[in-house]
């Protein structure tokens, strides 16, 4: 035995949502391409998300971006030792173009093929940005589809230990955006607005879900956010865009933060990380960085473009998921509900041969 | 040649390695387990069982669509990493087209029906006489009695065979308006079949119709629903505007 280990690249590809991303990550750590096709454009005349045009983009754009991240990391398909997809959660048209683009090119190209969970990808943007960051630690994952609290024990191990249970974080973002006119996508937009605003101009309700100290509700807040609107419009008054958003983020923000942070206590971890779109929340960092800083926790957040969906984090689920032996078979499918927990790569069916 | 059909546009799960003498093999599945889980498995079965390596072939043919949506993307994204990874081109394949295709040697006319919904079916007109397959009339979403009309006017006096999965629905119409006129495949002609897609795709890849990966996209036919409703609000506010306009010209609302 030699002391020398081969690297490994990963070839990552993700189409969950409005998103065409592929890339090659080294080691699952060091990202050497890292491209991402942008639907927003076209979603934004809709007002939001529409799944057949993002999956119609999708199949347009997929052989395009998995070239480029090839041409930009310098590689050759030969030279890729692990495919990684994402096959759930997501929208289930626009994952299967990702799924049944990274099986044939697997097949094809005789290379192992992992399924890879869209939530641990984000978990895993935080290896990329942090070499020295190791399991354990206590992950905050928020985004337009997720909120997940995660206890992340070693790579690939997760445990969840809260979930929202109704809307989920970028979601109250999303609607609550659109009632003040701000428009789609509302995180970037309210997280703009807010920053001129008055955070305690209105009072909204922070909830808590009974015996589930660590899940989260979001409609409850989105409504009072409603309502305060109706009845403003109501009275003739127009309410004030960058207070109701400060006054919205930070009912939304000091819940993220006080529930991690009594989990992170609970538990006895000392690090914690955030992941996900609604991570690139500057209100949400510098809450959460002040809160560790104060309880002597490290905080840890990826940089903004890998909050995002991209499939850098996917390479990186997709080699810690090899490197504890679980691929997937050629009949891996789209699950667009996929629980986290639940090994994609051990779904059964038939082995790669 | 070696040319790897494929085909999920329906309920339909087909792959086939077809060469310019022979169909070397065929996997056809009618059942409604989803194309993710089926056709990578099916085209790995059939290579394996003709010992073909994948490098060995040399274009990938697709059943392009019309379709589902869904099922339509499944086959171009399959087909397309095939093509990515082995450098290969691939060859889109009107559906209809390949369906017409099984019925090659009829004498008649060829009507493909394929259920589209929405009181529609995809359809065209084929022949294949003198050896040569000819689209008469290209494939298309129709109304059952708009490509009854079609045959009326272009083929007043011949025998129309009909295939594909709309046949059950529209079975007991066809044989009143065209009595003994009407033909029905027979099982094996009356689906998707990959061969067809393959052979076909075969003589128009010698036509010059291969695409690279990146150029292929499904052939829908029809937009997504979300682009339907925002083209007839258009429509409306566009004629609600068109009426404002004209009573303010006349000086009067229509009666």
């Amino acid at each position: 035995m030699t002391d020398t280990k081969k690297d490994i690249l990963v070839l990552g590809i993700e189409s969950s949502c409005d998103e065409t991303a592929a890339a090659v990550v080294k080691n699952g750590r060091e990202v050497l391409s890292n491209v991402i096709s942008s639907q927003i454009a076209l979603h934004t005349q809709f007002g939001g998300v529409v799944p057949e045009l993002a999956s119609r983009k999708h199949i347009e754009k997929i052989d395009q971006v998995i070239t480029e991240a090839l041409a930009q990391a310098g590689v050759t398909l030969e030279q890729i030792d692990v495919i990684g997809v994402t096959s759930g959660p997501g929208l289930v048209g626009a994952l299967l173009v990702g799924v049944a683009e990274g099986k044939a090119l697997a097949w094809a190209a005789r290379k192992p093929l992992v399924g890879v969970h869209h939530i641990e990808g984000h978990v895993c943007a935080n290896f990329i940005a942090h070499p020295d960051l190791e399991p354990p630690f206590l992950c905050l994952i928020v985004s337009g589809g997720h909120t997940h609290l995660v206890r992340m024990k070693d790579y690939g191990e997760f445990e969840i230990i809260g979930r929202a249970r109704d809307d989920a974080a970028g979601e109250a973002f999303d609607k609550v955006a659109r009632s003040i006119g701000l428009g789609y996508p509302g995180g970037p937009k309210v997280d703009r607005a807010a920053r001129d605003g008055d955070p305690h101009a209105y009072e909204f309700p922070r909830a808590d879900v009974e015996g589930a100290p660590y899940d989260f509700s979001f409609s409850g807040v989105k409504s009072a956010v409603l309502n305060e609107l109706n009845r403003l419009r109501m009275q003739g008054e127009e309410p004030v865009t960058a207070d109701v958003a400060a006054s919205f983020q930070k009912a939304v923000v000091d819940v993220l933060v006080d529930k991690t942070m009594a989990a992170a206590r609970d538990l006895g971890e000392k690090k914690v990380a955030l992941a996900g779109g609604v991570a690139a929340n500057s209100a949400l960092r510098a809450a959460m960085q002040e809160a560790c800083d104060r309880t002597g926790v490290t905080c840890y957040y990826p940089p903004l473009i890998l909050c995002t969906d991209n499939a850098a984090m996917i390479a990186s689920a997709g080699y810690y998921e090899w490197c504890k032996g679980r691929t997937s078979g050629w009949d891996l499918n789209a699950i667009p509900n996929l629980a986290l927990g639940k090994k994609v790569g051990e779904t059964g069916g038939r082995k790669q041969g | 040649m070696k040319i790897l059909g494929i085909e999920s546009a329906a309920v339909t799960a087909s792959v086939a390695i077809v060469t310019e003498d022979v169909v070397l093999a065929e996997y056809t599945i009618n059942h409604k387990k989803t194309h993710s889980q089926t056709l990578l498995p099916m085209i790995d079965e059939i290579c394996r069982m003709t010992e073909t390596d994948p490098s060995e072939l040399d274009a990938i043919a697709v059943s392009n669509g019309p379709g589902s949506f869904t099922g339509l993307r499944i086959g171009a994204a399959t087909a397309k990493g095939i093509g990515l990874a082995l450098h290969k081109p691939l060859i889109p394949v009107p559906t209809v087209d390949a369906i017409a295709y099984q019925a090659y040697g009829y004498e008649g006319v060829i009507c493909p029906l394929m259920d589209a919904r929405r009181d529609q079916v995809y359809t065209g007109l084929f022949t294949s006489r003198d050896g040569a397959f000819t689209v008469c009339l290209p494939q298309g979403p129709r109304a059952i009695d708009e490509i009854l009309r079609e045959i009326d006017d272009r083929f007043p006096e011949e025998r129309i065979l009909f295939l594909g999965e709309g046949v059950p629905i529209h079975r007991a119409l066809l044989e009143e308006r065209l009595g003994d006129r009407a033909d029905i495949a027979p099982s094996f002609a009356a689906r998707e079949r990959a061969a067809a897609v393959a052979a076909l795709g075969l003589k128009y890849y010698q036509a010059g119709r291969a695409v690279s990966g990146a150029d292929l996209a499904p052939e829908y036919m029809r937009p997504s629903q979300a682009e339907r409703v925002r083209e007839e609000k258009r429509a409306e506010e566009a004629w609600k505007a068109s009426e404002a306009a004209r009573e303010k010209k006349d000086g009067a609302p229509k009666p």
